[in-house]
């Protein structure tokens, strides 16, 4: 059986349609661009930055944004990564990351936790009860703001595909934590604040299957390489039972994806009303007196973080 | 027919027997594994679940949960 739109051998079948190579990256890139327009991600916004991690999702999402800052000169693209220190990973993929900024001439500033905090993630990890999953993603967070609102960003691109969006509803419904449910979407957040740097989602329908798929077929998809800390995680137990579910029933992360779009402007509704302060230790924006990053750097620094010992 | 996979996530190689008239979404239940998280390579080239497989065929199976 040949593509759905030529003659050619297909590579992937999406949505129970065969693609070939240059119907799939041209659909799969349409899609995103079709994400841009219609939620409002790049509007009136002119300083782009681009979260990335190396892996297979940023990179895609940088490539997409880097052939429409190609087309649309008034756009200015930088690369943002962090570097938690996680040994083992997060170097290789850093690695793939500046080869591609370098050969795709994008700028790249890369932060990391032991410069900015003074600790590595896998040292946070020994001396700490939270999970490793908790403590990097908010310090990680953290510090993208921080750094993408210094570097004077309007908006902040991020990676994430659709299965990420489906399992981060699925984890908001086991746990009852529909604030953060109503946060999310293309573009996230319900109250603007000068503090958070607005997110931007362009691969929101797109599936971790197709970003992999295009990322392979441009041939920056690595060696494979995943988080040591990922297995175990809730996060992980989530992806495979999704998966699962999908295998046995084509089309269900689109159906919970879209079910949650379709209750979205209720629960924005319904949230709307919480204000947005500054945390009183840092100034960073923050539903609380004391952010959760404060809070964690707090703990891991009486543990003598700082002090002595290999980093 | 037998077919020579290389399993990328877990670094490994296995030789899967296979009856006659085979695809790549037979060999990928053979072998116990999720559809939607890999994707299925024979001489360097994406195939889709339904390409049929010949008798000394070489695939990779890469894990489409990786980076981030």
């Amino acid at each position: 059986m040949n593509c759905r739109k030529c003659e050619m051998e297909p590579v992937i079948v999406v949505s129970g349609n065969r693609m070939c190579r240059r119907h799939f990256v041209h659909n799969l890139e349409r899609k995103a661009m079709l994400t841009i327009r219609k939620w409002g991600l790049l509007k009136g916004r002119k300083s782009i930055g681009v979260a990335c991690s190396g892996g297979k999702d940023s990179l895609a999402a940088l490539n997409i944004m880097s052939k429409i800052a190609d087309k649309d000169r008034n756009l200015e693209l930088t690369a943002l990564a962090i570097d938690e220190g996680i040994g083992g990973y997060r170097s290789h993929t850093l690695k793939d990351l500046r080869a591609f900024c370098s050969r795709e001439k994008i700028p790249l500033r890369v932060f990391s936790f032991r410069e900015e905090f003074g600790f590595t993630l896998d040292r946070a990890v020994k001396k700490s009860r939270e999970t490793p999953c908790s403590i990097c993603g908010v310090l990680r967070r953290y510090l993208l703001n921080r750094k993408a609102r210094e570097l004077g960003f309007d908006v902040l691109v991020t990676g994430h595909n659709l299965d990420d969006e489906v399992q981060s509803i699925l984890m908001n419904q086991f746990r009852r934590n529909m604030p953060a449910m109503a946060r999310m979407g293309p573009l996230p957040g319900i109250v603007e604040s000068g503090g958070f740097v607005k997110r931007a989602k362009p691969l929101f329908f797109v599936s971790e299957r197709e970003t992999a798929a295009y990322s392979f077929l441009n041939s920056f998809l690595g060696r494979y390489i995943e988080c040591p800390y990922a297995e175990g995680s809730f996060r992980n137990t989530i992806r495979e039972f999704i998966n699962r579910v999908e295998d046995a029933h084509p089309g269900s992360k689109s159906g919970v994806l879209n079910s949650f779009l379709e209750v979205l402007p209720s629960l924005r509704q319904a949230y709307k009303g919480r204000r947005l302060g500054a945390c009183r230790r840092c100034g960073e924006a923050s539903l609380k007196g004391e952010c959760r990053a404060c809070s964690i750097l707090d703990t891991l620094r009486a543990k003598n973080m700082n002090k002595g010992g290999k980093k | 027919m037998k077919i020579d996979v290389f399993l990328e996530r877990e670094n490994r190689k296995e030789r899967v027997e296979l009856p006659g008239k085979a695809n790549v979404g037979n060999m990928l239940d053979r072998l116990g594994l999720v559809r939607e998280a890999v994707l299925a390579v024979r001489g360097g080239i994406l195939v889709t679940e339904d390409a049929p497989l010949k008798e000394g065929d070489k695939l990779k199976i890469l894990s489409v949960v990786s980076g981030g």
